[in-house]
């Protein structure tokens, strides 16, 4: 299960409708160790697409960098499709590099519905997860399930 | 002295979980061919018989080899290397 925060998750929502028709693309950098998603990042899609997204190789350093000086782990990585369901592409699947990362997928399809969903990617194998949006993370019990 | 080589979470099966593994050459590729001797298998996560794969980054001194020489870029004691799996999807 995903937990995320309400205003990270506006973030990522925010990000992804402001970027379309192209892909948007991020990380929510936590604590090592804490699966706490805690600092939003939003990334350059270096491929400025519709279909395709990829952080740019020297933001991709820099990032990693920051987050190894924190003692941090990328929680999330996420990324908008414009025109299909949030759901991973054959391509995510097969780039998917991060066994530990939760993977958020937002579809803009509908202009005045987001689909937000999250996914592990392991090994080629994906694993669709609850995502559960709370107020602030530090709270004991979900508020909601995050579904529309 | 040495190059030290920082591996990245998912090629660390490889190294035995170490973050960072020593090598030498004065090339990339010499120093791949070195590391891989100590770490079977990391060789063909970072190369394909066309060069380094698409989808996994390699810095020298911060510097993508890409904009360097790819694997003929050359190398030497005290340079840190980095490899980092692309962030990238459809």
């Amino acid at each position: 299960m995903l937990r995320i925060d309400r205003a990270t998750y506006d973030q990522i929502v925010a990000h992804a409708r402001r970027d379309h028709p192209d892909e948007a693309c991020g990380v929510v950098a936590g604590p090592a160790g804490t699966d706490r998603p805690e600092r939003f990042v939003p990334m350059l899609n270096a491929a400025r697409s519709p279909t395709f997204y990829e952080f740019d190789s020297g933001d991709l350093l820099r990032l990693y960098r920051e987050m190894d000086d924190r003692d941090e782990e990328p929680v999330v990585i996420y990324h908008s499709h414009t025109a299909t369901e949030a759901y991973p592409s054959r391509t995510d699947v097969s780039l998917a590099q991060e066994p530990g990362a939760h993977y958020v997928l937002v579809s803009t399809r509908e202009p005045d519905r987001t689909e937000f969903r999250s996914y592990r990617i392991v090994d080629g194998v994906v694993t669709a997860e609850e995502v559960s949006v709370v107020e602030t993370l530090t709270q004991a019990a979900p508020l909601t399930d995050g579904s529309p | 002295m040495s190059i030290e080589v920082r591996i990245p979470t998912i090629l660390r099966q490889y190294t035995g979980g170490e973050k960072a593994v020593e090598g030498s050459g004065s090339t990339l590729a010499e120093l791949i061919d070195d590391i891989e001797s100590r770490h079977a298998g990391l060789r063909n996560r970072l190369v394909d018989e066309k060069g380094l794969r698409r989808f996994v980054n390699v810095y020298l001194n911060d510097e993508d080899v890409r904009f360097l020489g790819g694997l003929e870029t050359s190398v030497k004691d005290g340079d840190n290397v980095t490899v980092l799996p692309a962030v990238a999807g459809g």
